[in-house]
């Protein structure tokens, strides 16, 4: 007998398929139906979502979840457990981990890992060098048949031009997208944040919004150059923004995204010294915010991605030159992005889930993020105007370095099914 | 004239955080402890059995002995804890560090630390006062409110359109950010001076003059407050090196002469001769550095005072 799901009464939101009414969504086995008969209506299990949204399951882009290595900060279960709360159904997880995820047997652990411990679909990554040192190509093909969805070196830019190009060259002959977090290191080495007015300020050294421009300028260069796929993370800074919009007109290969902390967050926040706001790329200026906006807006960035980087307590309680750089992001992304976006009237909400679901399924190719028939049914349930408290309790996640800690946000995840199955809520 | 009561602070971590009132408080405990110091008996009683812990995770002399001998002036019992003899070396945090030192029974802890905002941190993770003794590139309180003590002594008690140029390393320095919270508070025009890659232009949204050009900077001011060339920060990217340095921006009489004839040279120590300032005038009659050192005991012994009494106060 076929397993059987219906989601009654909500708004059904599916971008790729530009639908957005009110009504109600049927799995059958864990794959999107479009009708049942009476009878399977009858047998069927129902979930009753009037007056909340129902999305495609959340895919996000840029996940560390720090297993293997460092699980006292993260795990697959906990991470996993996270993004369900925020209504992810699909991550993709960095592979800068300790062993790095540089040779097949690493990976393998990480699909071992995630069959017994995932709650939602975790797509693990591969490194583009050995040891993320930038200096020799890691062995793509095999990471590839290991299970990879993509190349990067994690929070770590290649900074020799040739072995970068190289890399390009190799990886799409894989058919493998660089995903490459764009800072130059000679120019951003001591840095702790956005190099602006705050930064003199605060007495804190700053990295310039040029050191990320000059790296997004040279990978689309060799994008160009090599034909390859590059994917650039993190975008922070306007001028970033405008290199990429001019690249994107003359038509080259390339994409980007953006996380909902640039996208609500800028340097003024920095003035206590709060170092669960110190993150890299640099939370930038009010101006470079603003130009991230209209950049998801107008397409020229593509998706929106969580950049999620645990830390513990303890690792962040410091003085701020010495705390590790990263937040915490997947239970809060949802909220942040509908007070960033669609309160401020930057977007509604049809085009901002297309940046949380098949725009970044479509960067490397995942068959994920729409509400199909024959789809998988990863699903997202939510109430825009729910309001929950960040705190300890609150959150799966093993570490607690949010911003919003102790805030009280608009927009909760109700519940979230992956290929049928309830995974939250 | 009855004495400013406007303070209510235990701590003291920057400048840009106080009122002008609150400046005035201290330069009046300030006057009134400056005249003791000159006394055969120095000591005071204001803080009697107070334990004052200096701690210094950085290196520094003047700044450390000023503090202690304030404290003692005041019969503190001081005790200083250097960085490298600390635990801190040992991978203690600085939140273990300074909770041990109050469990220790210390009554205050002045603290010197290279990382910025640790003095705020600091004062968030302990109960008892905290005095920024400098805190990276953010602040140095008690040296701008020492540099403005001896600015009042010389220029007048109203520093509102005293032209005061500020010329040296800028950027990393927390001495500059302070004096220009303060002189600004306290109504002066401040210009900042020096090469363009320690003096960006994203200091004019402090509110001052940002000048590369020396003669321009120093046409017609107050006083000029040097800053020590710290070529021990700095990599050589920021400039070429120090004789390109004292060619271009050091201060010599012929630049002096651009100062207005009775205007004053200043410089927080410790001194580079013959690199930001030439030897002669260091030594001359326009230069107020020794004085600045003597106000700096005046100006900690107010500041303890003050952070003291807000805590006791706050007590009972």
């Amino acid at each position: 007998m076929s397993q059987l799901l219906v989601i009654t009464g909500g708004r059904i939101i599916d971008p790729a398929n530009q639908r957005d009414e009110v009504g109600d969504l049927y799995v059958r086995d864990g794959v999107i139906a479009s009708e049942f008969s009476d009878e399977e209506r009858e047998q069927a299990e129902t979930f009753n979502a009037s007056g909340l949204i129902v999305s495609p399951g959340f895919v996000d882009l840029h996940t560390h979840l720090r297993e293997p290595g460092d699980s006292h900060k993260e795990t697959i279960a906990s991470g996993s457990k996270a993004a369900a709360a925020g209504g992810f159904t699909s991550i993709v997880c960095m592979p800068n981990t300790k062993p790095p995820a540089d040779n097949a047997g690493t990976i393998q652990f990480i699909k071992e890992r995630i069959e017994r411990d995932a709650v939602v679909n975790v797509f693990p990554t591969g490194c583009l060098t050995m040891g993320r040192e930038g200096k020799k190509l890691a062995p793509t093909g095999s990471l590839k048949e290991a299970g990879i969805v993509a190349v990067t070196d994690g929070g770590h830019c290649i900074q020799h031009n040739e072995i970068m190009r190289r890399a390009l060259e190799y990886a799409a002959m894989f058919g493998l997208v660089v995903l490459d977090h764009c800072e130059d290191a000679a120019m951003t080495e001591t840095g702790v944040m956005h190099e602006g007015e705050w930064s003199l300020k605060l007495g804190l050294r700053g990295k310039s919004s040029a050191a990320e421009c000059i790296m997004v300028a040279r990978d689309i260069i060799l994008a160009e150059h090599t034909g390859g796929r590059i994917h650039i993370q993190q975008v922070s800074s306007a001028s970033s923004v405008e290199m990429l919009r001019r690249a994107k007109e003359r038509g080259v290969s390339v994409t980007a995204e953006v996380t909902p902390q640039h996208l609500a967050l800028t340097d003024a926040d920095l003035k206590a010294y709060d170092t669960n706001l110190k993150t890299v790329p640099p939370l930038r200026a009010e101006a470079d915010r603003q130009s991230l906006i209209t950049a998801l807006a107008d397409g020229t960035i593509d998706a929106i991605a969580t950049a999620h980087a645990p830390h513990t307590v303890t690792e962040k309680d410091c003085e701020f030159d010495y705390a590790p750089f990263g937040m915490v992001s997947l239970e809060t992304t949802l909220s942040v992005c509908l007070e960033s976006l669609i309160r401020s009237e930057h977007m509604d909400l049809s085009a901002m889930l297309a940046c949380l679901t098949h725009k970044p399924a479509s960067v490397i190719g995942l068959k994920k993020g729409t509400l199909s028939t024959g789809a998988d049914a990863d699903i997202t349930i939510f109430d825009p105007e729910a309001e929950w408290k960040v705190e300890r309790e609150s959150l799966q996640s093993l570490s607690r370095n949010s911003p919003w800690l102790g805030h009280t946000l608009r927009g909760q995840v109700k519940a979230t099914f992956v290929g049928g199955r309830k995974v939250h809520g | 004239m009855t004495a400013p009561q406007d303070w209510h602070r235990k701590d003291l971590i920057a400048i840009e955080d106080l009122s002008r009132d609150e400046l005035e408080t201290i330069f009046h405990w300030a006057e009134r402890y400056k005249p003791t110091l000159g006394r055969t008996n120095k000591k005071l009683h204001t803080l009697n059995g107070v334990t004052v812990v200096n701690l210094f995770m950085e290196p520094s002399t003047r700044t450390r002995v000023a503090f202690e001998i304030a404290a003692m002036r005041l019969s503190a019992d001081v005790i200083t804890v250097m960085g490298d003899a600390s635990s801190l070396v040992k991978g203690e945090t600085l939140r273990d560090t300074a909770r041990n030192i109050q469990a220790l029974n210390a009554d205050m802890i002045i603290m010197r630390h290279s990382a910025a905002g640790s003095a705020k941190y600091l004062s968030e993770v302990i109960d008892i006062p905290v005095v920024n003794a400098g805190d990276g590139a953010h602040e140095h309180p008690t040296q701008a409110l020492l540099d403005a003590f001896t600015l009042r002594e010389r220029l007048g008690h109203d520093l509102t359109g005293k032209r005061i140029t500020i010329l040296g390393d800028i950027l990393f320095s927390r001495v500059a950010r302070s004096n220009i919270h303060c002189l600004k508070k306290l109504g002066a025009e401040v210009t900042l001076a020096g090469p363009a890659t320690l003096v960006p232009r994203g200091f004019e949204k402090f509110g001052v003059r940002v000048c590369h050009n020396l003669q321009a900077a120093l046409d017609g001011a107050d006083a000029v407050m040097l800053l020590r060339i710290q070529h021990e920060r700095q990599t050589s990217t920021h400039f070429p090196s120090l004789g390109e340095y004292t060619s271009m921006f050091g201060l010599n009489e012929k630049r002096a002469s651009w100062l207005k004839p009775d205007a004053i040279i200043m410089h927080p120590g410790p001194i580079n001769r013959g690199v930001e300032l030439d030897s002669a005038l260091a030594d001359s009659g326009r230069s107020v550095i020794l004085d600045q050192v003597t106000n700096g005991i005046a100006v900690r012994m107010a500041v303890l005072h003050l952070c003291y009494t807000t805590l006791t106060a706050q007590a009972s």
